[in-house]
C-alpha cells in the first residue's frame, strides 16, 4: 500500500516536471502557429525591415518597433550596468556588514515593484525631469515621453537583476585570491580590478545579459513613459514605440482588422525568441562559470 | 624612497580613493531610489486616498471624475492572484520534491529541468498574456477570472519552483537518510522531512510569487479583461490594480490621474505588506526546522 502511494506519487510527480520544458516548446509552437496567417503573405524581410506599418491597407513593418526596443533597451544597459557593477563592487568588497544585510532587503523590494508602478513614477518624475530639465540642457525641445525616459525607468527596474548575479559571481571568487593580492601591496581597488573583475570577467557578461533580456520584454512601465510614436527614433530624446508596447496597445483591436493579430502575434514571437536566446546565451556562461569553481 | 615612487603612490591612493567614491555612490544611487519611487508615489497618492476609494466599486461616470472607488480592482487582483498562486503551488511543490527526491539533484534531468525553468523566469509577462490568448482563442474562451488565473499561474510557476528548489538542496543529505533507513518510503520522506525541513524557504517562494502575480498587468491584459463589477464567477471578467492604475493614468482628466496615484499607492502597500509579512513568518514557521 505505502509502495503503490510511492509509485504513483512519483508517476504523478514526473509528469509535472516535464511541464517546464513542454510549456517553452508550447508558446514557441503557439505564436508560430498563430503568426504563420501573416508569414505566409508577407515575407519575413518585409515584416522585420520596413517601417510601414498602416494596419488597414495590410502592411505591417515592425522595424520602427523593433528600432525602438533596441534604442530603450541598450540606452537603459549603457545606465544600468555600470552602475549596478559597481554597486555590487561596493557591497561585496567595500561596504561593512550592517550595510551589506540592510542592503539585501532593499534590492529584493526593488525587484518585486510592479512595473505598473515604476511607470506611474516614470510619469510623475522622470517624464517632466527630462522634458523640462533635461532636454533643454542638450539643446533640444522633448515632451519627455522620450526613450531617455523610458530607459531611466527600465535601468532602475534592472539594477535588481544585474547586482544580483553579479553579487553571486563575486563571492565564487575564492578570498585567498583577493588575500594574495592584497599581500603583494596592492591596494583594494587594484585587487577588484585585476583579481575580482578579472575573474568574474564572464559572470558579469551573463548579468547584463540577463539584464538585457529583462529590459528587452518589458512592458507597462516602458509604455507610460516612452510616448508610443510608430517611427524610427533619431536621437535618445524622441519618442519610440517598444515591441511590448505595440502589442499591449492594440489587443483591443487586433480582432477587426485582417492579419492584425497574426503581425501582433509575430511580434510577440520575436520578442519570444529574442529573449529566448540570450537567455540560453547568460545561463551557458553562468554554468560554465559555476562548474569551473567546483 | 625618491619623489618619483612617492608620487607614484600617492596616484595609487587617490586611484583607490576615487573608485571607492564611485562605487559607494553607485550603491547609493540604487538604494536611494527605491526611496525616491516609494516617496514620489506615497506623496503624490496621500492627497487622492480616502476610505470611499477603497470601499466601493466605480459609479457611473468615474473615468471622468466622478463618484466611486476601486475595490472591483482590489478584489480582482486578490481573487485573481490567491488563485494563481495556489495553482502554481500544487504544480510547484511536486515539481519541485521530484527533483529533489526521486532524482538526483545534479541528475540529468534536474539540470535541464532547472535549465528551462530559467528559461521560463525571463519570459516577458506580454509573452505570457500572448499565449493565454492563443490558448483562449483555441478553446473558445472568453477573457475571464479563470484564463487569468491560469495565465498568472503559468508565470509564477517557475518563479515559485526555482525558490523552493533553491531551499530544498539545502536540506542536508543525512535527515532523508536517516528517514530512509527507518524504513519510510521515498515519498514519506519527502512530505514528512523535506517539506517541513524547508518550510520557511516555501513560504517564501509562495509570497514572492503572489507579489509578482499581483504586480503584473501585461499577461492580464489580453487574459482576464476589465470590468467594473466585482467578479462573481470564474467565467466573468475581473479588474485588477494594475490596469485600473494604468487606465486611470490614461485618462485627460487631473482628478482620474489623482486616483491612480493613490491606486498605484494601494498596490505598493500589499507588496510592501507581503514581503514584510513574508520575513516576519518565515522566522515563525522555523519550529519544526532540525537545525
Amino acid at each position: 500500500m505505502r509502495l503503490l502511494k510511492d509509485a504513483l506519487a512519483r508517476r504523478g510527480m514526473g509528469l509535472v516536471t516535464a511541464l517546464p520544458g513542454v510549456l517553452v516548446l508550447l508558446i514557441v509552437v503557439g505564436l508560430f502557429l498563430k503568426s504563420k496567417a501573416i508569414l505566409g503573405v508577407a515575407p519575413l524581410s518585409r515584416l522585420l525591415f520596413s517601417s510601414a506599418w498602416h494596419p488597414l491597407k495590410g502592411e505591417f513593418g515592425l522595424l520602427a518597433f523593433i528600432a525602438g526596443t533596441v534604442w530603450v533597451t541598450v540606452t537603459a544597459l549603457l545606465l544600468a550596468v555600470p552602475v549596478s557593477i559597481l554597486a555590487a563592487v561596493y557591497l561585496s568588497e567595500y561596504a561593512p556588514r550592517w550595510v551589506r544585510e540592510a542592503a539585501k532587503p532593499v534590492i529584493d523590494l526593488l525587484a518585486g515593484l510592479p512595473s505598473v508602478v515604476y511607470g506611474v513614477w516614470g510619469v510623475l518624475l522622470v517624464v517632466p525631469f527630462v522634458g523640462n530639465v533635461l532636454a533643454p540642457l542638450a539643446g533640444v525641445y522633448s515632451s519627455g515621453y522620450s526613450i531617455l525616459a523610458g530607459g531611466i525607468v527600465l535601468a532602475i527596474m534592472t539594477f535588481p537583476t544585474i547586482i544580483h548575479v553579479t553579487l553571486e559571481v563575486f563571492s565564487t571568487v575564492p578570498l585567498s585570491l583577493r588575500e594574495a593580492s592584497l599581500s603583494l601591496g596592492a591596494t583594494k581597488w587594484e585587487t577588484t580590478r585585476h583579481v575580482v573583475l578579472r575573474k568574474g570577467a564572464q559572470g558579469i557578461l551573463a548579468a547584463s545579459v540577463l539584464g538585457f533580456s529583462r529590459a528587452f520584454g518589458e512592458t507597462m512601465a516602458v509604455l507610460m513613459v516612452v510616448g508610443n510614436v510608430p517611427a524610427v527614433p533619431r536621437s535618445l530624446f524622441d519618442p519610440g514605440y517598444p515591441l511590448p508596447a505595440l502589442i499591449a496597445n492594440n489587443y483591443g483591436e487586433m480582432m477587426s482588422v485582417p492579419r492584425y493579430d497574426a503581425a501582433l502575434m509575430t511580434a510577440a514571437l520575436v520578442l519570444m525568441l529574442i529573449v529566448l536566446f540570450f537567455n540560453v546565451l547568460a545561463r551557458s556562461i553562468l554554468v560554465r562559470v559555476e562548474r569551473r569553481v567546483r | 624612497m625618491n619623489g618619483r615612487a612617492d608620487a607614484r603612490l600617492g596616484r595609487r591612493k587617490r586611484t583607490e580613493l576615487f573608485f571607492r567614491a564611485l562605487a559607494a555612490v553607485s550603491a547609493a544611487v540604487v538604494l536611494l531610489s527605491l526611496l525616491l519611487i516609494l516617496g514620489t508615489i506615497l506623496w503624490k497618492a496621500v492627497p487622492a486616498l480616502s476610505l470611499s476609494m477603497l470601499t466601493q466599486t466605480p459609479r457611473g461616470g468615474f473615468y471622468l471624475g466622478k463618484e466611486g472607488g476601486i475595490l472591483n480592482a482590489i478584489v480582482g487582483s486578490l481573487e485573481l492572484a490567491l488563485g494563481a498562486t495556489a495553482l502554481a503551488f500544487l504544480l510547484s511543490l511536486p515539481l519541485a520534491l521530484y527533483l529533489n527526491v526521486y532524482k538526483g539533484r545534479a541528475s540529468k534531468t534536474a539540470v535541464w529541468t532547472r535549465f528551462f525553468l530559467d528559461v521560463l523566469w525571463g519570459v516577458p509577462s506580454i509573452v505570457y498574456g500572448a499565449f493565454g490568448f492563443v490558448v483562449m482563442l483555441a478553446l473558445g474562451l472568453r477573457a475571464s477570472l479563470l484564463a487569468g488565473i491560469l495565465t498568472v499561474a503559468l508565470l509564477e510557476l517557475p518563479i515559485m519552483t526555482r525558490a523552493i528548489d533553491e531551499v530544498m538542496r539545502l536540506v542536508p543529505r543525512e535527515l532523508t537518510d536517516a528517514s530512509a533507513s527507518l524504513g519510510a518510503t521515498r515519498f514519506e520522506t519527502a512530505l514528512k522531512v523535506l517539506v517541513r525541513q524547508s518550510a520557511p524557504g516555501i513560504l517564501t517562494g509562495v509570497l514572492l510569487a503572489f507579489g509578482r502575480g499581483i504586480g503584473d498587468a501585461a499577461s492580464v491584459l489580453f487574459t482576464a479583461g476589465f470590468t467594473d463589477r466585482i467578479p462573481g464567477s470564474l467565467a466573468d471578467p475581473a479588474a485588477t490594480l494594475p490596469l485600473a492604475i494604468f487606465f486611470q493614468l490614461g485618462t485627460p482628466f487631473p482628478e482620474v490621474q489623482q486616483r491612480a496615484y493613490a491606486s498605484a499607492a494601494v498596490l505598493t502597500l500589499i507588496i510592501l505588506v507581503i514581503s514584510l509579512a513574508g520575513r516576519a513568518m518565515s522566522r515563525k514557521v522555523t519550529r519544526h526546522v532540525v537545525k
